[in-house]
């Protein structure tokens, strides 16, 4: 056990690319946790996806030992945070755990909505913060004015932002001594009761639930016997230990200090994220305060594209919930594609991400239903029912508004792309808020805006409009009513409810032609013409037919060619794709795909 | 709809002399069962004056490389012919091509003797040959028709000189009714005329002008096909480089109105793109159609004979040394087990306007999805026992479905 004196927690905060895991690899590497042979980039990003994609989804936790130019060694604990608006609780949970952080930016471009709003969350927290100017080895590179950006959106100055290269190294040792100097040692009282928090926890196949905590008061030992206070399970500590970033058990984790716990729970809803764990035998009288539970909001409908594998989807969704508590999903029975699951996201990326892992780590084909965010119905009655497909929605006859979810909306733009900003923003319904400049080339731009409006391709549409330049971050607001419609598309006369969807009624035609016309290119001509409709109510705003198959015929058939007839026979068969009959219409895998991916 | 396991037909009931049929309708279901025991021979004459731009046959053109030895290529099929090992006699003989009129009558009589000596060919066999307008003069005609030919089948395409130059095709539209007139001087029973639909260039118009001329020539058969882009053809690459690919709505409108006209002529469509008179149906074809036996001589052909298809080598060069070795010119084999050719049976029945026989899949077929699928949309039905395409267009569609039905099905 190090003396909290010695004992340093801290995260580091960045937006993506901007270094951050490069940084983390290179204090590692520096303080010898890792040496320079086994060094592969992004040490501390177990996941495959996290790796590919470049970005980290699960907190996680590294000790390092650091010997200071005073001659003394410290304890570092680096808590390693995800970087995506996604997963800003995540974030949340991994800043309780600290009592300072590393907030970076790229010296070529500034500082970014995410990065503020993290350091925003940081310091509500009341963590110490160390502004550290990355890659100043780039020829792009305006140290400068980066560290100018970050005095003035910390309030500190320019002198203090130090200026590092991960990639070079330059500037990491100014950086350790900083972490040492500036950063607070943890407050915890080591002879008070045992409290320690769980600011993650993931499932491990052979070793069940294994806990993150930060030990606030007290200390622990292997074999106590704990309680976990809000779920009151009593256990038996197992096993106790830190990654270096190999692992390595400990007898004990004192106060300040950061580790794993297992304790044999193999059902990780009984260890809940943002707990305390005490001990049985001598328990706190106060826990520690928890976390909010993070609420979904985007929802899709998943199907399998095989029916038969509705079992196996379950079977996989349940295995993603054991290490992420966030996604949660409940059965559902679409009439065009059969059962399937309604599964509610934190956000975009996460509903890919989710997606992805189900297909590639589990070999599900899937199709996925247009995102829907959470609305609420309105009843004439009185009552409120949640909408959270556009299935949910009761009848017009009974409704007496529907209400969305908007969101305080940040972007940080350059100057120059202000109009286009507030051109998209309004087009999708925002409320302009206070706009402040960084510098006199960038200004942070404040909006209220419907997260429906955030949903569609809106960042994407940001991207393109800044030329990649602008970042945007958003949190939850409150809910509004709104005039929205339903807009069904009926096939042949029936609605397909995987097309279906809710939209502001001013967007409803534009929506409605859209799909329409997409789906007409997408769905090969069958036995009959097939009227494609879009409709709000029984009200028709958009029609096109698909006409006919009326030729599909060799015109010659000799005796002598049957066996080459019968082969081409087979090879159109093999190669038709893959239908889904909807009703009595053929539609391929390709359509529900793409109507994701309409722009409204 | 429910078809019965069977026609009731028993296969016996029938001689194989085709003279019985004489007055039963091109689309009778006793005819196409009739058609089964006939026994057949094809010929193919791979020689062209020149390749047509759409044409993906075993084909030899006079300006291509190699040239034309037609004796040695008559020879080696004299000697094929003989080395046939289970002969037995033929009601129809049909020569195709390539261009079997490329040959002197005096080649083309040495074959017919020789598939007379191997295998007997009845009296009143169907005995065709395809031709092409330009070759056909009276006195052509005439030894022809003495060498046993009785059924000519011109490779006519079209009457506007537009569409023709655009097929390759080098005979006029006036060569074409005079080599019809030669046909009947010469007292040919059974006369053709082929017609290609949907060639790019091709109107409403000059389609409508081409079929009335065709039906004024009143021919005892008719064969409309529509253009067809193979692959490894000219037609096809000049397609990939962006030239105007043949419309599937406009063929079928020229089909529709090719098979109306045809109709009201008094001609009955009998498969997908033939239509005939009463007595006048192309025996050899409506045999091969309904899994009738036959054997094939020249290169590229392929036979069947006892449950087995067997094809020849396709090049010409590598054909003429084989034979010459006194090897049968084999190029591959392939047996159907039983489920296999009773699914081909069925698919390549569903071409007739007769129908096919349900046999052991008609019935698993037609009670599965998709075949239900295609009874509500009218595209199938059941007549007599049999089932029937009501829309021909759609015959392929059909065949694909019936692929989906397994042997444990049945």
């Amino acid at each position: 056990m190090t003396a909290p004196s010695r004992i340093r927690n801290f995260s580091i905060i960045a937006h993506i690319d901007h270094g951050k895991s490069t940084l983390a690899d290179r204090l590692l590497e520096r303080t010898g946790a890792i040496s320079e042979r086994d060094m592969r980039e992004q040490v501390l990003d177990d996941m495959d996806l996290e790796r590919e994609r470049g970005i980290t989804i699960k907190a996680n936790a590294v000790r390092i030992d650091y010997t200071a130019v005073s001659g003394d060694t410290y304890q570092l604990n680096l808590i390693d945070t995800p970087g995506h608006v996604d997963f800003s609780y995540e974030v949340s949970r991994s800043l309780e755990a600290c009592e300072g952080a590393v907030l970076v930016v790229d010296a070529s471009q500034g500082v970014e909505a995410q990065t503020l709003a993290n350091a925003y969350m940081a310091i509500e927290e009341g963590l110490e913060i160390i502004p550290v100017v990355n890659k100043i080895d780039l020829p792009a590179a305006d140290p400068d004015r980066a560290a100018e950006e970050l005095a003035g959106v910390l309030g500190g100055t320019p002198d203090e932002v130090i200026r590092v290269s991960a990639k070079t190294g330059a500037g990491i040792d100014e950086l350790l001594e900083a972490i040492i100097d500036r950063l607070p040692p943890p407050e915890g009282d080591e002879d008070a009761p045992l409290r320690a928090l769980v600011f993650d926890s993931f499932y491990d196949t052979y070793r069940g639930v294994v806990s993150h905590v930060r030990i606030v008061d007290g200390s622990i030992a292997t074999r106590d016997a704990i309680r976990f206070m809000a779920t009151n399970l009593d256990v038996d500590a197992d096993e106790l230990g830190i990654r270096r970033p190999s692992t390595e058990v400990v007898e004990r984790l004192g106060t300040g200090e950061v580790g794993y716990l297992i304790t044999g729970v193999k059902q990780i809803d009984l260890i809940r994220v943002g707990d305390t764990v005490t001990h049985t035998r001598r328990e706190t009288g106060e826990a520690l305060p928890g976390y909010q539970e993070p609420k979904p909001m985007v929802f899709s409908g998943l199907f399998p594209t095989d029916g038969d594998d509705f079992e196996r989807l379950r079977e996989a969704l349940d295995k993603l919930r054991l290490n992420d508590s966030s996604l949660v999903f409940q059965a559902e029975t679409s009439r065009a594609l059969g059962f399937g699951f309604r599964v509610g996201f934190l956000g975009l990326l996460h509903m890919e991400i989710v997606r992805e892992r189900l297909e590639r780590e589990y070999d599900l084909e899937l199709v996925a239903t247009a995102p829907s965010v959470a609305y609420r119905a309105n009843l004439t009655t009185g009552e409120q029912v949640p909408v959270r497909s556009p299935q949910d929605l009761p009848d017009a006859a009974g409704l007496a508004s529907i209400e969305e979810p908007y969101v305080k909306v940040m972007i940080i733009t350059p100057s120059e792309f202000i109009g286009t900003v507030m051109e998209l923003v309004q087009q999708r319904r925002g409320e302009m808020g206070e706009m402040t400049y960084l510098s006199p080339e960038r200004a942070e731009l404040h909006y209220r805006m419907p997260l429906a409006e955030i949903v569609f391709d809106f960042f994407d549409q940001l991207k393109t409009g800044t030329r990649g330049y602008a970042s945007l971050d958003y949190e939850p607001d409150d809910y509004r009513v709104s005039d929205l419609v339903r807009v069904n598309i009926l096939l042949n006369g029936l609605p397909v409810d995987a097309f279906s969807t809710i939209v502001h009624r001013d967007k409803a035609y534009t929506y409605g032609k859209a799909m329409v016309g997409r789906l007409r290119e997408l769905i090969p001509r069958q036995l009959f013409d097939v009227p494609i409709q879009a409709a709000i109510g029984t009200r028709i705003i958009s029609r096109e037919t698909i006409k006919a198959r009326r030729k599909d015929v060799t015109a010659k058939c000799y005796g002598g060619d049957i066996t080459r007839k019968r082969k081409l026979l087979e090879r159109q068969k093999e190669g038709k794709r893959r239908m889904k009959m909807v009703g009595q219409v053929e539609v391929p895998q390709e359509a529900f795909v793409a109507a994701l991916k309409l722009e409204t | 709809m429910s078809p019965e396991p069977e026609s009731g037909i028993p296969d016996t009931q029938y001689s194989v002399l085709s003279t019985q049929y004489g007055d039963e309708s091109p689309d009778s279901p006793v005819l196409a069962e009739a058609a089964r025991s006939w026994r057949s021979a094809y010929v193919h004459i791979p020689f062209c004056a020149r390749r047509c731009p759409y044409c993906d046959f075993a084909v030899v053109a006079a300006d291509e490389a190699g040239g034309m030895d037609t004796r040695r290529y008559v020879d080696a099929l004299v000697a094929e012919i003989d080395m046939e090992p289970d002969p037995s006699e033929l009601h129809a003989v049909n020569l195709g091509g390539g261009t079997p009129t490329r040959l002197r009558p005096v080649d083309l009589a040495r074959i017919i003797d020789s598939l007379d000596h191997r295998f007997g060919i009845a009296d009143d066999a169907e005995i065709s040959i395809e031709a092409n307008p330009e070759d056909w003069t009276p006195a052509f005609a005439r030894d022809l028709r003495r060498i046993g030919f009785d059924r000519v089948s011109f490779g006519i395409q079209s009457f506007d000189p537009a569409v023709l130059e655009a097929l390759g095709r080098t005979h006029s539209p006036r060569e074409a009714e005079q080599a019809i007139e030669a046909a009947r001087s010469a007292d040919f029973s059974n006369v053709n005329i082929d017609l290609i639909y949907g060639t790019p260039g091709e109107t409403d118009e000059s389609w409508r002008r081409s079929v009335d001329r065709a039906i004024e020539l009143d021919p005892e058969h008719l064969s409309s096909y529509a253009l067809t882009v193979e692959g490894g053809t000219a037609l096809s690459r000049a397609v990939l480089a962006g030239a105007p690919a043949p419309d599937p709505d406009q063929q079928a409108d020229r089909y529709e109105h090719v098979d109306e006209a045809a109709r009201s002529a008094g001609l009955v469509r009998y498969e997908v793109s033939n239509w005939a008179r009463p007595g006048h149906i192309c025996r050899y074809n409506l045999s091969t159609w309904m899994m009738g036996e036959f054997s094939a001589f020249g290169t590229g052909t392929h036979d069947h004979r006892g449950g087995v298809r067997a094809r020849n080598i396709r090049r010409l060069d590598a054909y003429l040394d084989r034979v010459e070795m006194g090897a049968r010119p084999r190029s591959g084999s392939e047996c159907l087990d039983e489920f296999d050719s009773e699914r081909e049976r069925f698919m390549v029945g569903l071409r007739l306007a007769a129908g096919v026989r349900p046999g052991s899949i008609g019935g698993p077929f037609v009670a599965s999805d998709e075949g239900r699928r295609l009874v509500d949309a009218g595209v199938i039905g059941a007549r007599g026992g049999r089932v029937v395409v009501l829309k021909p267009l759609l015959t392929d569609l059909v065949a694909r479905s019936v692929l989906s039905v397994s042997p444990a099905d049945c």
